[in-house]
């Protein structure tokens, strides 16, 4: 079988797996009854529509002729994700600075130019103006550095 | 008291509140911000909000929505300026506003474009804010003796609504829809107390966070989408010629005059329906003018209709989305929900009681509505300089400054580093969602209505013992859902369908 129609039946296959996973947790809720339903009533009958809507889409991606998914933007999927995850994690660990830092690096780095003197520059500037916006105008609670 | 003068005391009470010096700076202050956002490209006004919201925490409550509201339409007005500036539309509701727009622009008529944008915006605007002012009360009456079953099949039909309206295939976003309600329900059940889809994180008992979901969705995800495109390189074809003069002619007035009502028209009606907004306003209003023109050759070309009917009606549609939200708690967009989850921040529940518990509020949030549409007009035509200069930094320089916004907004709401790891599994998300072409909007709409719907589901099935005829036996309640059927057999008819589809295929950024 040919998938003629990548964007529908990727999309399809998406909603089925949510669809088939959220039954699959739910079978662990109390299913209740109608008049009184328990916590897996909802999300039980949530999955199977959007499974079924899943299968559609699905169908239609292999009859119907349709467009390609195309390149994908894996470089910066990756370097963004980090810089995110390596912020959130180390703004309580290692202070605002090298959070807010890490982040301008790896997210410049994702794009598709990268000039180190320029990136250096940025890097200092959003730090010293995000701090002043929001560590000394907005007070808001977080460590520079991780002495405190 | 007749009609009149209760009409009148209200607008008053909501004046005296909006017309203080502080008060007036917040509005200033959203208004200003908000165009600031709205003008880089990326960036629309829901991650806007999503990311100046931490801001408003510290604020008084009249004051934070004030604000708020003053960044809402600030990023509206923002992206129409740069769909006529650079060709590149700042969000949705713009994209038709670039086709006719930018063209005008290019032949040095960019001046005319955005006095009429703005002039377009501030009548709508005022006609909405009126609208709210006239239309609030009875309907918030009406909602009072709205029970469980009235809730969920309303509820219903802003989803089906939001699906229908959307672009792209209906299958999709009705499938988004359920999505969207399963994210919803994420984390303690508030009848039996237990955790659901929490993956055993503690972090996710209190379920997901709106602004993590919509910075993932919108914030995260477009600048994956930019740098794929490699957005630098791409259509920035800005305008460097100098905008000469800035006032329409005489004649500019008279064409646009028709556009204007016709598209505030088409605005305050899509906007007060729940699920719709400023978006399909916007086409609609294109797609009308272009009809009723006698030159339709003309557009496309820089007709001047093609820009006052579109951004009259987008900008009514934000106006009067504030219809549902205020009246019936019902939030009518993500936009929107956002503003209530500032409300329930605050310490207020929204809903039907805010008119009368806090008129002072309710008042004063309208008049503001008003006045920031009128600095929206004083300050954006002398400021356009300005915003040309800021559009002049390249995206390479701008997405790592939208990147520390972004960060700190998340972590800001709970301090939480899980909320910053949950925003990058939604941003791939929308990623993804952008490569299948699965449009988010029903999605964010479904995930905040998830947790009321399965609630009034739930309350309105155990009174009426199981029997599901009750969404049917309820007058008011099987009005909406009749509405419901009916936009799902129309979307089904293919001739509307053509319809729907041609209204969204006017080219973006042609």
């Amino acid at each position: 079988m040919k998938i003629k129609n990548e964007e529908d039946f990727w999309a399809g296959i998406m909603f089925v797996g949510f669809g088939l996973l959220a039954i699959y947790m739910a079978t662990d809720y109390p299913f209740g009854t109608t008049s009184r339903m328990g916590p897996g009533y909802f999300p039980t009958w949530l999955g199977i529509i959007m499974s079924l809507l899943g299968g559609a889409l699905v169908l239609q991606g292999l009859r119907v002729d349709g467009a390609k998914l195309g390149k994908w933007a894996f470089k910066p999927m990756i370097l963004m994700s980090l810089g995110f995850i390596i912020f959130g994690w180390s703004l309580d660990h290692l202070g605002f600075v090298i959070a807010t830092a890490a982040l301008v690096i790896l997210g410049a780095a994702s794009g598709t130019e990268f000039k180190l003197k320029e990136v250096l520059i940025m890097t200092v500037v959003l730090i010293i103006g995000s701090w002043a916006l929001f560590i000394y105008g907005l007070e808001l609670p977080y460590p520079l550095f991780w002495w405190r | 008291m007749d009609i009149f003068t209760e009409f009148l005391g209200h607008l008053a009470l909501g004046f005296q509140t909006a017309v203080s010096v502080q008060n007036l700076t917040y509005c200033f202050i959203g208004v200003f911000v908000g165009t600031l956002v709205g003008v880089l490209p990326g960036i629309g006004p829901l991650a806007a909000i999503a990311m100046l919201l931490p801001a408003t925490f510290n604020l008084p409550p009249v004051g934070a929505l004030i604000m708020l509201a003053g960044i809402y339409y600030g990023t509206q007005y923002g992206g129409s300026t740069t769909a006529i500036l650079v060709n590149l539309p700042g969000e949705s509701a713009s994209v038709v506003t670039c086709i006719d727009g930018y063209q005008m622009a290019k032949s040095g008529r960019a001046g005319p474009a955005l006095a009429i944008a703005a002039i377009g915006s501030f009548f709508a605007g005022t006609v909405g804010t009126i609208l709210i002012a006239v239309a609030g009360p009875p309907l918030a009456e009406m909602a009072l003796k709205f029970g469980a079953p009235e809730y969920f099949s309303l509820m219903c039909m802003g989803l089906i609504a939001s699906a229908v309206l959307a672009s792209g295939s209906m299958l999709k976003a009705i499938a988004m829809i359920f999505l969207g309600l399963l994210f919803g329900i994420i984390g303690t059940d508030v009848n039996s107390g237990m955790s659901r889809f929490t993956f055993g994180m503690s972090g996710m008992a209190d379920g997901l966070s709106f602004v993590v979901v919509a910075m993932g969705l919108f914030g995260f995800a477009e600048i994956l989408a930019n740098l794929e495109k490699g957005q630098d390189k791409a259509s920035r074809e800005l305008l460097t010629k100098k905008i000469a003069h800035l006032y329409p002619t005489w004649n500019d007035l008279k064409l646009s005059a028709g556009p204007i009502l016709r598209g505030t028209a088409i605005g305050a009606f899509f906007g007060t329906l729940p699920g719709a907004g400023p978006t399909i306003s916007a086409f609609s209003s294109y797609a009308m003018e272009k009809k009723m023109a006698k030159h339709p050759e003309e557009f496309g070309k820089g007709a001047i209709q093609g820009v006052a009917g579109p951004e009259s009606a987008n900008n009514a549609a934000a106006q009067c989305a504030f219809i549902p939200t205020l009246t019936l708690g019902i939030p009518g967009s993500g936009t929107m929900a956002l503003m209530l989850g500032a409300l329930t921040i605050q310490g207020i529940a929204p809903g039907p009681q805010v008119m009368t518990q806090r008129p002072d509020l309710f008042w004063g949030l309208i008049a503001s509505m008003w006045i920031g549409n009128a600095f929206l007009v004083i300050l954006n035509l002398p400021l356009i300089g300005l915003w040309v200069k800021l559009l002049q930094v390249p995206y390479r320089m701008l997405f790592p400054a939208i990147l520390v916004f972004m960060g700190i907004g998340v972590y800001s709401v709970n301090n939480l580093d899980l909320d910053i790891y949950m925003t990058v599994f939604f941003g791939l998300m929308g990623y993804i969602f952008v490569k299948v072409k699965c449009e988010p909007a029903p999605l964010i709409l479904a995930f905040v209505l998830g947790p009321l719907m399965e609630e009034n589901l739930r309350r309105a099935l155990l009174i009426s013992r199981g029997d599901p005829t009750v969404f049917f036996t309820r007058p008011i309640s099987a009005t909406f859902l009749i509405a419901t059927i009916l936009l799902l057999i129309f979307m089904i008819m293919p001739n509307i369908r053509k319809k729907r589809d041609e209204a969204y295929q006017e080219p973006p950024g042609a």
